[in-house]
């Protein structure tokens, strides 16, 4: 799919983005604008996604990861104590690098285990329907478990806020 | 079907398909598409733009009768070009940037708020053929860009480094993060009895059954019109802007053309809701057989300005609610009534598909069905999960910490 000027160079714009705004979370002394930047990368790889025809993929990703995700993120840092501390290294500096280096790992394994080749053979028909036949067939176990998972989180959560009494 | 003219304007789709067909002719491929993308953007922006001017002006007029007052009334013909001397007079005015803001979110914030409310309109079907975007899975675009815009109210609240402006934006956050699962249940109950995430589909479903969401989907209806209420910060629930306690809430700090942005996209949005709701409920642009003879555009537009009346009423007849009335609302009452509605829709049509009944007999049976369903849920969710209700004692008894008097029940 990826041919063409058009196509290359929207890949190539909104990877720029997605690396860039990446960094720029990282980088970001201001712990808000960190997220703002990271928000603005997971506009980019719905775009990316968009990209490879996927686009129920791309419209979950914009409702899920900066309609929901990225929104609950900004409400978090707003109600903590001081939300205008800086984005700086705490005493978890080393523990983070070692989970960030296995994260790296896993994903540079799969991406080069990936046949590209093939993958990009052509663009997908209608995603949705794919997606929700996969969700409650082949994948309805790890999906279930995951929705358990959200409701114990949100079980302890609770827990967790009434307190003693 | 056979394919019409291109002087049928009917549908106006007619001739910018001739206009295409006659690009990709003699001009390269690319060409069609960059031609398409730049006829829907200009139509878009010729919808959205005069519609303000229009949509402002009706408001202020309704509104003032609700006020037992005549509204603009001055400037053109019954103040019709009110809208028009606002916008220029705002237009002059010095647009400044606090001293203590945060500059790069301050000034992206409004664009932030515009933009994903003026894309929206891409996937609304006008008519047969006039749709820029015919996107399988239209609904969910339109709800995951109505989200963005939230970020864009959190960024000028913050920014801004205003109290009034940040308690703003944190309550507008609470009340979307509330409303949206309500609203998202409603439209995927319109979503399970259509069969189709794609709004021209949902539209000819409607069309070809003459069974409008409105006839049997009562509850989604309500919960939507209520739940997107709250998400548009209008009255009952606009305490994101509680001007007696915030100010102008989240847009305090801004003047000039950067309000007129706030306001304008606060109206556009209230546009998409009316259309999402004529589109989803009220059949598109179908009108029971007439729309051969009436242009699709005009029933839909007609339908949209129908709705948007509807949200003026809503406004200028109820008070303004508390944020822990808005939040009870919306999780204890909202939410249990649209999954139960969804349960029955559910089984609804997977009968009708399993047991291969003709639409003409399941449908009408659905509705009443479904209306007597919305009205044990209502009365009965009221009662269940309903606010407490106010239990007023036997005797008169003043209350010192309020200093009033609350009266017996008689």
């Amino acid at each position: 799919m990826l041919s063409g000027f058009g196509p290359v160079s929207a890949f190539w714009l909104l990877a720029v983005l997605a690396v860039g705004s990446a960094l720029m979370v990282v980088v970001a002394r201001n712990l808000l604008h960190a997220v703002l930047w990271l928000i603005l990368h997971f506009v980019a790889v719905a775009g990316l996604f968009l990209l490879m025809t996927a686009e129920f993929l791309a419209m979950a990703q914009v409702l899920v990861y900066v309609g929901a995700v990225g929104v609950l993120v900004l409400f978090a840092v707003m109600l903590t104590p001081s939300p205008w501390s800086e984005n700086t290294e705490g005493r978890l500096g080393g523990v983070a690098v070692l989970l960030g280096g296995c994260l790296a790992a896993v994903l540079i394994f799969v991406a080069a285990r990936t046949p590209w080749a093939q993958v990009t053979a052509g663009g997908f028909a209608s995603t949705a329907q794919a997606i929700g036949r996969a969700l409650i067939g082949r994948w309805a176990l790890p999906f279930e478990i995951a929705s358990v998972l959200l409701v114990v989180a949100m079980i302890g959560s609770i827990v967790l806020a009434r307190g003693e009494d | 079907m056979t394919l019409a003219q291109w002087y049928d304007l009917r549908d106006l789709g007619n001739p910018v398909h001739a206009l295409l067909l006659w690009v990709g002719r003699w001009g390269p491929h690319w060409l069609v598409y960059v031609v398409a993308g730049l006829i829907g953007a200009a139509a878009i922006l010729a919808f959205v733009v005069p519609s303000q001017l229009v949509l402002i002006w009706w408001e202020r007029r309704f509104l003032a009768r609700f006020q037992i007052r005549r509204g603009p009334n001055r400037v053109g013909k019954f103040g019709l070009l009110q809208s028009l001397a606002d916008g220029f007079k705002i237009m002059a005015k010095e647009t400044w940037v606090p001293r203590a803001a945060d500059k790069w979110p301050f000034l992206l914030a409004p664009i932030v708020m515009m933009v994903p409310s003026i894309m929206l309109f891409a996937v609304l079907p006008f008519g047969k053929g006039m749709v820029f975007a015919n996107l399988p899975s239209g609904i969910v675009y339109l709800v995951a860009l109505s989200g963005v815009g939230t970020i864009a109210v959190f960024m000028a609240g913050w920014a801004a480094n205003n109290k009034y402006a940040l308690l703003g934006a944190m309550r507008s956050i609470a009340m979307l993060l509330s409303y949206e699962i309500p609203a998202v249940l409603a439209l995927l109950t319109v979503v399970v009895y259509t069969g189709s995430m794609n709004l021209q589909v949902i539209t000819r479903f409607q069309a070809h059954y003459n069974a409008w969401g409105l006839f049997l989907l009562p509850v989604p209806l309500l919960v939507y019109l209520v739940s997107s209420t709250a998400e548009l910060n209008r009255t009952p629930a606009d305490i994101a802007e509680a001007e007696s306690e915030l100010g102008a809430g989240y847009h305090t700090e801004y003047s000039g053309f950067r309000f007129v942005v706030f306001y304008a996209a606060e109206f556009t949005n209230t546009v998409v809701v009316a259309a999402v709701i004529s589109t989803c409920f009220l059949g598109g642009w179908s009108l029971f057989g007439l729309d051969t003879w009436i242009p699709g555009w005009i029933i839909y537009i007609s339908k949209i300005f129908v709705m948007f009346s509807v949200f003026g009423w809503v406004r200028g007849t109820l008070p303004r609610l508390r944020i822990d009335q808005l939040m009870a609302f919306a999780w204890k009452f909202m939410l249990p009534v649209t999954l139960v509605n969804l349960v029955a829709v559910t089984v609804e049509i997977a009968l009708w598909q399993q047991l291969g009944w003709s639409a003409g007999a399941a449908f009408p049976l659905f509705a009443v069905a479904n209306w007597l369903l919305a009205g044990v849920l209502l009365v009965g969710g009221w009662r269940v999960f309903g606010i407490t209700r106010i239990v007023a004692p036997r005797r008169p008894r003043m209350f010192r910490e309020v200093g009033a008097v609350i009266e017996a029940n008689r």
